[in-house]
């Protein structure tokens, strides 16, 4: 009941803090990890003269990851800022294991500086503690990392909070290609489009997006740098082009192409140069490749066994292994970073849900519950799988953790929100 | 093929019988008017007029030459509709199809564009090649039936497209199609 109040108390918070009148999407949490860490995080000293307080950020960031319980961190005399400040018996009896203080001031070239500790309340000690120099813009990303230290220091595992997503917005007739801040903050559209835009796909430094694009009236596969905006049709071949998929090293890309006849996937180079070079050999449909992280095989789909499962091919070609047997419809697989496992799009007796298998073993848990849902696509860490369902009628993306313990919810203010991809880089 | 000539031949008669008596009420509009205003100079009167008789210049006839683009020409129809989770083209579907094929090796310059579509569940890639397998499909039924293949390009709107947005059997049905393009639609 308790945590429950703290989860609504952070999705009231986490609204307040939405500019008006700009499509942000908000994130809804629902469940939490089995073993919940209780942390208390103490406003920072003169965060409240900033344009972006800090620490209600990092607070929504690590309560989303349902991780983390937050212990009140109100009524303290004095409030602490430094660690000779604290006084551990207190935070102890609170129920708090761990505490976040810090302190900004202005540094002498105008930014701000910002310092932050984590202390550990049981053994009395500091387990990190960093300094960042930020401009008033950088002010959300520093929350971010701030978050992504502590996550890291007290779960084991790097956080994603600053990191980027992609995905498509249908606004009326028209269509968007967004990338946002992992949390759905500071959306920008870096493509606009009168015809559909779908499978958006992040080069491994997270510099640039393979997507296909409908504006000459027929699937064309796009390259678009995000440091320039600078784009290129890399494969516009006669037919269809679709399913972009990168190789680890970005010089390559993975697509699906007609020009032969049916659906095939072939190689290219990453900037259309050259002559696409076939992959898989069949008379059926092959489909949605992606690379494992060593780039030395690819997973896609295909249904020459008649209905669509998940094969896996190496680069050099050659013949394909099935991996998945369960099921009679098993589309979308994406590696998790750790190339351990995949995720993947099931249906069961018309019900589509995200699916996650470890290669070694072929263990297979059904994560979501949506029943429409989509284009699955992990975070950088492995531990959350991002995708796309619906919610009467109108699309949205939800996350589920890889152990199907936590879900989220993005909503949006507007329009339909589809096929999303969440950046492989850690720190942006 | 007679059949079509005649329907063609009907539809012009009957463009230009309803064009004929519209003209003609036009002129009576104008001398009417001039009658009834005494001011009114006399250029304003229809150029042919003597004697009560009125004559007006032919006009040409208003009706298109394009087949593609006649209602009553079977190659005004431009889906093909399937089955779920089918790229068979269904016995109804077969006259239009033979009907594209005959104009394509007719009109050998011509080049069209098959755009397959998919119903919207499941993955939109996967859903992608479902809709290029349809186009493939009308494309390999046009090319047994005369068309030539680098006449016909297939490419796939996928789930992309659809004709009917509700969430239901009979818009599913309508959105697993396969529309016939042609350069000039």
């Amino acid at each position: 009941m308790i945590r429950r109040f703290i989860t609504l108390a952070m999705i009231l918070l986490w609204a307040g803090f939405a500019p008006a009148a700009v499509a942000q999407l908000r994130i809804e949490v629902i469940g939490g990890g089995a073993t919940q860490i209780p942390l208390a995080i103490v406003p920072f000293r003169a965060e409240d003269g900033l344009a972006q307080k800090l620490t209600p950020v990092i607070a929504a960031n690590l309560a989303r990851s349902g991780l983390f319980r937050m212990v009140d961190a109100g009524g303290m005399n004095p409030v602490p800022h430094e660690p000779e400040q604290i006084n551990y018996p207190q935070w102890k009896a609170r129920g708090a294991d761990a505490v976040v203080i810090g302190a900004v001031s202005k540094a002498a070239d105008g930014r701000y500086d910002i310092r932050f500790r984590v202390l550990d309340a049981t053994r009395q000690v500091q387990i990190a503690g960093f300094v960042y120099f930020a401009t008033e813009a950088q002010l959300r990303l520093t929350a971010h990392k701030i978050s992504d230290v502590i996550y890291e220091k007290l779960t084991g595992d790097s956080g994603v909070f600053a990191t980027r997503i992609t995905y498509v917005v249908k606004r009326g007739s028209r269509y968007e290609l967004h990338v946002a801040d992992a949390d759905g903050f500071g959306a920008q559209t870096v493509l606009s489009s009168a015809e559909p835009i779908i499978s958006p796909a992040w080069s491994f430094d997270g510099n640039r997006l393979a997507y296909v694009s409908f504006e000459d009236k027929k699937p064309v596969v796009y390259v678009q740098s995000l440091l320039t905006g600078e784009r290129r049709a890399v494969a516009n071949f006669r037919g269809s082009n679709s399913a972009p998929a990168w190789s680890p090293d970005g010089r390559r890309l993975a697509v699906t192409l007609t020009r032969d006849g049916n659906s095939q996937i072939f190689l290219i180079n990453a900037d259309g140069s050259g002559a696409p070079q076939r992959l898989t050999q069949s008379s059926a449909i092959d489909t949605e490749a992606n690379f494992a992280p060593d780039g030395q095989s690819i997973l896609f789909t295909s249904d020459r066994g008649g209905g669509p499962q998940i094969y896996r091919v190496s680069v050099n070609g050659g013949a394909a292994q099935r991996v998945t047997f369960d099921g009679s419809y098993n589309v979308s697989p994406r590696h998790s970073p750790d190339g351990k496992s995949f995720t993947f799009i099931q249906r069961n007796g018309g019900r589509f849900n995200v699916a996650i298998q470890d290669i070694a073993s072929r263990q297979l848990q059904v994560l979501s519950d949506g029943g429409i849902d989509e284009s699955p696509s992990f975070a950088p860490n492995g531990k959350t799988i991002l995708y796309a369902t619906e919610v009467r009628g109108r699309g949205i993306l939800a996350a589920v953790s890889s152990d199907g313990r936590i879900k989220q919810r993005f909503t949006a203010d507007v329009g339909d929100v589809r096929e999303p991809a969440w950046s492989p880089v850690v720190n942006k | 093929m007679k059949r079509l000539v005649i329907a063609t031949a009907l539809v012009s008669i009957l463009a230009a019988c309803s064009s004929t008596p519209s003209k003609e009420q036009d002129a009576a509009s104008v001398e009417d008017r001039g009658a009834g205003a005494p001011a009114t100079a006399p250029a304003q009167k229809p150029p042919a007029q003597a004697g009560g008789v009125t004559t007006q210049p032919l006009k040409p006839s208003v009706v298109s030459s394009n087949p593609l683009k006649d209602p009553a020409n079977i190659l005004s129809k431009r889906s093909i509709y399937f089955e779920l989770d089918s790229n068979v083209v269904k016995e109804e579907f077969k006259p239009v199809v033979a009907a594209h094929a005959r104009y394509l090796q007719q009109n050998r310059g011509v080049k069209m564009t098959i755009q397959g579509h998919a119903d919207e569940r499941g993955s939109r890639e996967y859903n992608l090649a479902l809709g290029q397998r349809r186009a493939d499909a009308v494309k390999q039924a046009m090319q047994l039936l005369g068309a030539q293949a680098d006449q016909i390009e297939t490419i796939s709107f996928g789930e992309e497209k659809p004709k009917a947005t509700g969430k239901d059997e009979a818009s599913w049905a309508e959105n697993r199609r396969a529309d016939l393009a042609y350069p000039n639609d």
